[in-house]
């Protein structure tokens, strides 16, 4: 019981990256009806600008958080522009392209990315120290005194998810942004002969779902402490799979799959294999492609004749 | 004027804030304490190259320059003559490879390597090139291949021309049973699905300790005998060795020479193989469906079943390509079939033109020999593939994807 | 029993009845049409008949050569290979990057059988034959000069020649053409018109017809079934139908008759 507990923090704490990142695809996919494959590298990225912010402020001796919230929103930023160069670098030229163009665009794009980021930085891991020690005791066993534990780091990540994620949808959800980023969805072509600039809504869709990125990068350096060139592959691959399994294009699809996926691998790793907690998401991306592709809250496609 | 200094502002702040941290901090974390270093230089380089470039094409659209060498370039890759006379002295070239004065161990091993690759560029065209369908996941029977056929080797003693048909059967049940569902899935689902199926098969090879040896892989696959008859592997009971079986003295250059050529029949069969499909009602099929899977179902074409049939002839050729890399190898680990394989062998077929079987042999001339032959390019490869595929798909989709010969042409005689 | 038989046919996505209890018949060598308002419901009686949906309920038996099929629920390529029912697209579908010649052939694939593939003897004949057929298609239908010319780059009314003719080189029973006078002028559709009529009369080919250009339909239609939101309001001969107060409702509104 107390076991199971902490696992499902930890789950959800899991899924709360997840869901961050699953946002950027399930946008981006929303607006331009395409997998930006490259994403879980923007993420990545994102964590390494991160550690890249924690490196120079930590040595300045100001409050620690003082220095997560800058280190947050720089990352956002930087992350965000990378976010935009990729987009009119590798996808804008292939608008109106066949489905398959843009993807292997894409593809060649996360390739180049992640070997930049490895000759750039080097391919060895890099770790940082953790910068909130502590937490909240929840509960305890009585048999053998394992102690459920709630850390600051993990409070402070849900609390910067939800903050964010509600400033992001109230902006999508309020503003003329969300208006103009279905319309572009539904016609790109009829959205600019009424005044709506589908270029540049899609840059800032990119935007948004870098700076997404950029979060799940940044709290994941506190969270876990530890970055190298790889890790946008398998976390991009799970977050893909959670904005699936939420319904690809919904926004509260790709949170809800995002901590789905968190608590089934934490479970998983907790209660069967530790080896496999990675097929896992695989097999699950599998699963719900095959029985339900619309997945939660996406609108089923049916074959046009 | 104006417009253009305005343009090259906003591109220069942009590329300022993505270059800068990235190009010009520089991480280490040795034992633990995280370093920073700064590398200035390197990030104002770059920063300069990227202004130059933004403005190259900010002029490029205001003088627009003639196409010559895009045609000249198309006209020695879209002359049917031209490619069968290069195909023609490309094949006697590799037939005669192996006895040329100058060719070493080096340069022969990394002719078979790039055989390997151009067998299974040709294979993986089939899906990519003829159905259109984006198989991410390629290298998983690729991975199937090398480990039915060293487990039957070195656990069971299986020899490798035994083993082949169990390699086979093998390759064409898991393509059976995979395909099957993931192949109703749409274009781009059906890409990541594969991707995440190659990902299973290789944390699979490394878990699975007990069937596969694990993260550190198989050793000692012995070498395939000369059809039975006579052996390269040392201490081998039964089979007479090469060299005396001939008559010939002993030349360690004989064993590579025999596996050359065998990678070289596998290769040209595959070939004749994907020539014949592509004349064939199959190929018709195939480029239907690519073409529009609507109206190829309303000719009559059963989808499914086609699909299938090209996944699966993809994915033997990928697995016989898998048996006769282990046993080129003697030694396979999970880690040689990584994503970034499948990858590779994607990036032969899209650099290659997805349906031009000389295309697939240049691109893996390029992309496998090069980095092999020089080493110091081996770091810039796959950034290399990464933005080649980048590039080709915004310059030159067309060329790839739809730019084709008629395979069957109607000849008009006058009656 | 008539070539095709729909019988009380349903088709409801989600909450939307497209089609609802819709029964008429196609008899052989006649030339059906399907008419009515935007929305009636044409093309989703098409799409149940060559097998892309499969229907809520209700039943299509088609009679080919003797012996009936039950269309629903039978595979989208067995229908056209052994129901022998053809169809065209409203938005044309020529498979573009191949040659309107190629494009013919793809028909043999669906008649060849994977075992022959085997046979090189026999294989050799059917190919032989299916080319013939595709021969004698493109010239029938006056396309000779286009056969080696990318499907793409051929003007659009040639395109709809060229995909009534490569539904006929899978030598079809029914050919069901969807919309084949969308975008044509004046000259043309009457051309077309008349190729229908030759298509029937000559080449023993029964028609199944959605079609908007009243002047085609009213000229060559034996028989005229007229659909309104789904339903069969009407159905009968040119002069019949349109006198029915029905179908001049359903065409000019409630209005109408008042007016």
């Amino acid at each position: 019981m107390e076991y199971l507990l902490q696992q499902l923090i930890n789950g959800v704490t899991l899924g709360a990256i997840y869901g961050l990142i699953a946002l950027g695809y399930t946008m981006v996919y929303g607006v331009l009806g395409m997998i930006n494959f490259a994403h879980g590298e923007i993420y990545m990225i994102g964590a390494f600008l991160s550690l890249m912010g924690f490196a120079l402020l930590g040595a300045l001796g100001l409050p620690v958080a003082v220095v997560i919230l800058l280190v947050l929103l720089a990352a956002m930023i930087i992350t965000g522009a990378w976010g935009w160069s990729l987009e009119r670098l590798a996808y804008r030229p292939l608008r109106g392209s066949p489905r398959l163009v843009p993807l292997i665009s894409a593809i060649g794009m996360s390739i180049f990315l992640q070997n930049l980021v490895q000759l750039l930085q080097g391919a060895r891991v890099k770790t940082m120290p953790p910068m909130i020690n502590g937490g909240v005791e929840v509960m305890q066993r009585a048999s053998d005194g394992f102690t459920v534990t709630i850390s600051y780091t993990q409070i402070l990540l849900w609390v910067v998810t939800v903050v964010l994620v509600s400033i992001f949808a109230y902006l999508i959800q309020n503003t003329s942004l969300g208006r103009a980023q279905r319309a572009v969805s539904q016609d790109a072509v009829m959205a600019e002969y009424l005044g709506i600039n589908s270029n540049r809504t899609i840059s800032i869709t990119f935007i948004i779902a870098a700076m997404l990125a950029a979060v799940a990068g940044c709290m994941v350096m506190l969270y876990y402490g530890v970055v190298d060139f790889y890790i946008g592959f398998l976390a991009g691959m799970k977050a893909f799979t959670a904005a699936v399994l939420g319904g690809i294009g919904s926004l509260p699809g790709a949170l809800l799959g995002g901590l789905l996926i968190g608590l089934i691998e934490s479970l998983w790793s907790a209660y069967f294999s530790i080896e496999y907690k990675d097929v896992v998401a695989f097999i699950v991306l599998f699963l719900v492609l095959l029985i339900k592709p619309s997945g939660f809250f996406g609108r089923p496609s049916v074959e046009k004749v | 004027m104006n417009r253009m200094l305005r343009e090259l502002g906003l591109t220069a702040m942009i590329a300022a804030v993505v270059i800068v941290p990235m190009f010009g901090l520089h991480l280490d974390s040795e034992n633990g304490f995280l370093e920073i270093s700064t590398n200035w230089f390197q990030a104002l380089t770059f920063l300069a190259a990227a202004l130059a470039l933004r403005a190259t094409v900010l002029l490029s659209h205001k003088f627009p320059r003639p196409k010559i060498k895009h045609q000249a370039f198309r006209v020695f890759v879209d002359n049917p003559e031209w490619s069968v006379w290069a195909g023609r002295v490309m094949i006697v070239i590799a037939i005669a490879l192996p006895f040329l004065p100058f060719v070493d161990r080096r340069l022969l091993d990394v002719a078979t390597l790039i055989l390997t690759y151009v067998a299974m560029g040709w294979g993986l065209s089939i899906m990519v090139g003829m159905v259109g369908l984006l198989d991410l996941g390629y290298a998983a029977f690729y991975a199937i291949g090398a480990y039915a056929f060293s487990l039957l080797a070195v656990d069971y003693g299986w020899s490798f021309w035994a083993a082949l048909p169990v390699v086979i059967a093998v390759c064409c049940l898991g393509a059976l049973i995979v395909g099957g569902p993931i192949l109703r899935l749409r274009g781009d689902y059906f890409a990541i699905v594969t991707l995440g199926f190659a990902e299973i098969v290789r944390l699979t090879l490394i878990n699975w300790q007990s069937l596969t040896h694990g993260p550190d892989g198989v050793t000692g696959i012995p070498r395939p005998s000369v059809f039975g008859m006579a052996t390269f592997n040392m201490g081998e009971e039964g089979l007479p060795q090469f060299s005396d079986w001939l008559g010939i003295g002993h030349d360690p250059m004989q064993r590579l020479i025999f596996m050359y050529l065998l990678l070289l029949g596998f290769a040209l069969l595959v070939m004749l193989l994907i020539g014949w499909l592509r004349r064939s009602t199959f190929g018709l099929a195939f480029e239907a469906i690519r073409e529009d899977e609507i109206a190829a179902q309303a000719m009559g074409i059963n989808r499914p079943v086609m699909k299938l049939f090209a996944y699966v002839m993809a994915a033997i050729i990928a697995g016989i390509a898998g048996a006769f890399f282990a046993a080129r190898q003697g030694f396979v680990s999970p880690e040689s079939f990584n994503p970034m394989e499948s990858f590779i062998i994607l990036s032969i077929v899209v650099l290659g033109g997805m349906g031009s079987r000389l295309g697939v042999v240049i691109a893996a001339m390029v992309l496998i020999g090069l980095p092999e032959l020089f080493r110091e390019f081996a770091q810039y490869r796959m950034l290399a593939f990464g933005l080649a595929l980048v590039l080709i798909m915004i310059w030159r989709p067309q060329g790839l994807l739809a730019h084709r010969r008629p395979t069957q042409t109607l000849t008009v005689d006058k009656d | 029993m008539a070539l095709l038989n729909v019988e009380n046919l349903s088709m409801v996505f989600g909450g939307l009845v497209a089609v609802d209890g819709v029964s008429f018949r196609a008899e052989e060598g006649k030339i059906t049409s399907v008419i009515g308002p935007n929305g009636a419901g044409k093309t989703t009686l098409f799409n149940c008949i060559t097998g892309f949906y499969r229907p809520t309920s209700g039943k299509i038996i088609c009679r080919t050569h003797g012996r009936d099929f039950d269309l629903t629920g039978m595979a989208g390529h067995h229908i056209v290979r052994q129901a022998g029912i053809a169809r065209t697209f409203q938005n044309i579908r020529l498979f573009p990057a191949m040659t309107v010649y190629e494009n013919m052939l793809v028909a043999e694939h669906g008649r060849i059988s994977a075992l022959a593939t085997l046979n090189p003897k026999r294989y050799a004949h059917e190919v032989a034959k299916s080319r013939a057929l595709a021969r004698s298609w493109l010239e029938r239908m006056d396309l000779f000069p286009y056969a080696n010319s990318r499907a793409d780059a051929l003007p659009y009314g040639i395109q709809r020649r060229v995909e009534i003719a490569r539904a006929l080189c899978t030598s079809p029973t029914l050919l069901c053409l969807d919309e084949p006078a969308a975008g044509l002028n004046h000259t043309e559709s009457e051309g077309l018109a008349k190729l229908l009529l030759r298509i029937t009369k000559e080449f023993n080919v029964s028609i199944l017809l959605i079609e908007h250009d009243m002047q085609v339909v009213m000229n060559i239609s034996d028989h005229i079934v007229v659909l309104d939101y789904g339903r069969r309001i009407a159905e009968g001969t040119a002069s019949e139908v349109s006198m029915n107060p029905d179908v001049i409702k359903a065409y000019l509104g409630e209005d109408a008759h008042a007016a």
